[in-house]
């Protein structure tokens, strides 16, 4: 075992993980573990562009952004939060410009902005209850957004001379008292265990998308995050709203950006009608994620689907109509992936598209400096911090605008970067604790030694299949408690999970079999969240309760690791400018 | 349907050298991604065979490998983009050193990324809002900001078998994003630090690099404006 002290840890080099690390500043010691080299993060796969209402295209104001996430998250969402937010999106914007990334343009040399789903303004700027109507406010680099932003992050990480761990997988937190001490993790080169002393921890550790079969999210979307503090005897909160992403590709979940609708792109049923009509008569194509979800399998259920050739359903998604410069240019990358998987032509024909597991609303509770907190009291956890996809600050509640994730990871990363830089000045190194890499050890032993008969992929698949089938768009009681046991049987089999590979050198056998544990860990609370909460909102959709219900229901689930069944509190929701209003488009 | 893959195997723990293994795997249709193969065989058959991936789209740039002999990525990669008919022949790329099975050492390949300051250097205050930047301008450096760091193309290049110090395509290409950034202010160090033995005129465009580019990048059309402006720059 191989012990290093640190004032900061930071897990995870996705946008959140590196925007933080810029923020420590010189004089104190700060280190980044990635189980993947920085730029193979999963921020590179975000693909429309970043909210923010610069109004280089069109006038907007921070004011309708903060209201439409308000709504886009069905009231679930922190309003106070969501301002900071809004607000500092547009300073977010240009200091990314500044630090090198190369945004699209407006013929005016400003960085360019396209429509997205749920972003809008008053048709009437001067009457704010006006009819709304799209906006451009998605700012943009092509469809590569979040590739460019990652390599902009991490570049300039590589200028501030930021320590990076590549290919050091964490294990576990570890805990002194009530205080995060630090992390334990597994160099994957050599197996090597290694323990990090540190006064701040920051998760920045991504969603779990991977639970799912069909998802969007990479191969390393495994939860690892909210399995550690899940296993710390820490909450996670509002874990049952996933967002579904409407436009995968059919059958692999790849996605198929929203920028693909902004430029223009319409959705079709097997009668060719554009059926985002009739659910959102004002910005049909460029409704929430949530109700364009709904609506597709909505469309598939009551026969308007088409049928693949493997019995799954999808509907099409249309850009041939579009000129061909907009495709090669404002959707480029797309287009490419359809091109590539599915042998489509977009400019000819139709792509074939699913809804697809796509963002955790849900997660690690944190103030809006990314500080984690462990009750509904808001009680902080000292030196813990989370940010990015891995947190719940709250500012997606129910369901997440398109671009607000990108924006998220800047804003919330950095004043995260912030508030340690502030903790680390007076904290003292909490006293490491002797045991601090016992569980790891002990879990490493049991996978490698274990000649028990369930593999890991097996088992995996079957754990996503079921959450696909029984923890999806539409959810209800039945289905939901039938997965309660499932997930238990689940964990019993994990127990018996052996492996092939014995060896030291880049064991990814034993990688994926630890993954796998914390896909079991992030799929519980999520299936538990799903079932106590008896109403509809937004990305979580009960056909036993469609109704969304403030009365009961306007509050943030905090779900608790138990022996038993997992124990459920609640928070309060923050509500400052705009009182929740049936949600219609 | 049948397929069979022949996969260079190594693992440093227990063999000499490196041999190759052949597995029948099952594909449902010819779109199915070689990465989609390899973890058919890892997942069913034999959990010890080693390989990056992340995305399984394209953009991560993680599993960089040879198959049947061309540097591609395997989650890019389908049945149908490669003659399946027979064994379809998997290995680490070529010339970096080997870790295990399909997994290569990267490391020398990031420090020559690292070697051209691959960032933005600009030392005036910036002004309040954006700096601003033509379309045009910003569109000359989207293909090269298009990089995954894949390393399909360094290890493709013949410049780089015979010279291990050669600094490479990918490096160069990353060098050419900066220096016509209208944004930046040190293309002259960068300049100086491609402009040595082991630089840019180790380039001898053999067009490898763009054949292997899995984002479809002219690699050597950027070497060679960068040449261009080496020239320029003499004169």
């Amino acid at each position: 075992m191989i012990k290093h002290q640190y004032d900061v840890i930071i897990i995870g080099a996705g946008g959140a993980g590196l925007r933080a690390a810029l923020e420590i500043p010189e004089g104190f010691s700060c280190a980044v573990l990635s189980k993947v080299f920085p730029t193979r993060s999963h921020t590179g796969a975000a693909q429309g562009g970043i909210g923010a209402a610069l109004g280089n295209e069109e006038e907007d104001s921070w004011e309708w952004h903060m209201f439409d996430t308000v709504k886009g998250s069905d009231y679930l969402g922190d309003q106070d939060a969501i301002e900071i937010m809004a607000k500092d999106a547009i300073r977010a914007i240009i200091e990314l410009e500044h630090m090198g990334m190369p945004f699209s343009r407006t013929p005016e040399g400003k960085i360019a902005q396209r429509r997205f789903g749920g972003h809008t303004k008053p048709e009437n700027p001067d009457d704010p209850d006006s009819k709304r109507v799209a906006v451009k406010r998605s700012c943009y680099s092509a469809d590569r957004t979040g590739h460019v932003m990652l390599h902009t992050l991490y570049e300039n990480c590589i200028k501030q001379k930021v320590h990076f761990y590549s290919e050091f997988f964490v294990t576990d937190l570890i805990m002194s008292g009530k205080s995060c001490a630090g992390v334990v993790a597994m160099d994957i080169a050599t197996s090597e265990v290694h323990v990090f002393h540190a006064k701040a921890v920051m998760l920045a550790t991504g969603g779990y998308g991977r639970v799912y079969r069909i998802t969007s999210n990479a191969h390393v979307g495994t939860g690892d995050g909210f399995a550690f503090v899940y296993n710390n005897g820490l909450p996670l909160q509002d874990m049952e709203f996933v967002q579904f992403h409407p436009t995968g590709l059919w059958k692999l979940g790849i996605l198929i950006s929203e920028a693909a609708r902004g430029e223009g792109g319409i959705l079709l049923n097997n009668k060719g009608e554009r059926f985002m009509e009739r659910y959102a008569p004002s910005v049909k194509d460029l409704a929430p994620r949530d109700m364009v979800s709904r609506a597709i399998i909505t469309e598939i259920r009551e026969g308007r689907g088409f049928k693949g050739s493997d019995g799954t359903y999808y509907v099409h998604l249309d850009v041939s109509h579009l000129p061909k410069e907009v495709i090669d240019e404002k959707i480029p990358e797309i287009t490419g992936f359809a091109r590539t998987y599915l042998g489509v032509e977009p400019t000819k024909e139709p792509i074939p598209i699913q809804p697809t597991a796509h963002y955790a609303m849900g997660g690690i509770p944190t103030t809006a400096d990314a500080e984690v907190i462990r009750d509904r009291k808001s009680t902080k956890v000292p030196g813990l911090y989370s940010a990015g996809e891995s947190a719940c600050v709250s500012v997606h509640g129910a369901n997440r605008l398109g671009t607000n994730s990108l924006l998220d990871i800047i804003v919330f990363g950095r004043r995260g970067g912030k508030a340690i830089a502030k903790f680390i000045k007076d904290a003292e190194f909490a006293p490491l604790p002797e045991d601090a890499a016992d569980r790891t050890f002990a879990n490493i032993d049991r996978i490698m030694n274990s000649k028990g008969k369930e593999k890991v992929g097996a088992l995996r698949t079957e754990l996503q299949e079921k959450m696909m089938e029984k923890v999806g768009i539409f959810r209800n009681a039945k289905d939901l408690k039938e997965m309660t046991s499932e997930i238990k049987s689940l964990r019993e089999r994990y127990k018996e999970v052996s492996i092939d590979d014995k060896g030291k050198i880049f064991n990814t056998d034993l990688v994926e079999a630890i993954e796998l544990g914390n896909l079991i860990d992030t799929a519980e609370p999520i299936i538990h969240g799903a079932l106590v909460r008896e109403e509809s909102r937004g990305a979580h959709s009960r056909e036993d309760f469609p109704k969304r219900d403030d009365k009961k229901w306007l509050k943030h689930t905090l779900i608790y690791k138990s022996d038993g069944k997992p124990k459920i509190d609640y928070r309060p929701v923050s509500i400052t400018r705009f009182q929740p209003k049936e949600r219609k488009y | 349907m049948k397929v069979t893959l022949r996969i260079q195997r190594y693992n440093p723990e227990r063999d000499s050298e490196p041999y190759y293994q052949q597995f029948i795997v099952e594909a449902g249709d010819d779109k199915e991604r070689i990465l989609d193969l390899l973890h058919q065989v890892k997942w069913k058959y034999d959990g010890t065979l080693t390989f990056r991936r992340s995305c399984a789209h394209g953009v991560c740039g993680s599993d960089g490998i040879r198959i049947n002999g061309r540097n591609r990525l395997a989650c890019s990669t389908l049945l149908r983009d490669v003659n399946y008919k027979k064994p379809i022949v998997i290995e680490p790329l070529p010339s970096i050193p080997i870790v295990k099975d399909l997994i290569v050492d990267m490391s020398d390949f990031y420090k020559k990324y690292e070697a051209v300051k691959p960032y933005l250097v600009n030392n005036a205050p910036p002004p309040e809002h954006e700096r601003y930047q033509s379309n045009e301008d910003a569109e000359k450096l989207f293909e090269s900001a298009k990089c995954i760091l894949c390393a399909c193309c360094t290890t493709s290049c013949p410049s780089s078998w015979s010279d291990d110090n050669y600094i490479g395509p990918a490096a160069l290409l990353k060098a050419y994003r900066f220096v016509f950034d209208t944004r930046d202010e040190a293309a002259d160090e960068r300049l100086d630090a491609v402009d040595t033995p082991d630089g840019i005129w180790r380039c001898h465009t053999i067009f490898n690099c763009v054949e292997a580019c899995p984002k479809e990048i002219n690699l050597t059309w950027h070497i060679s404006q960068l040449k261009k402006r080496l020239a320029e720059r003499e004169m």
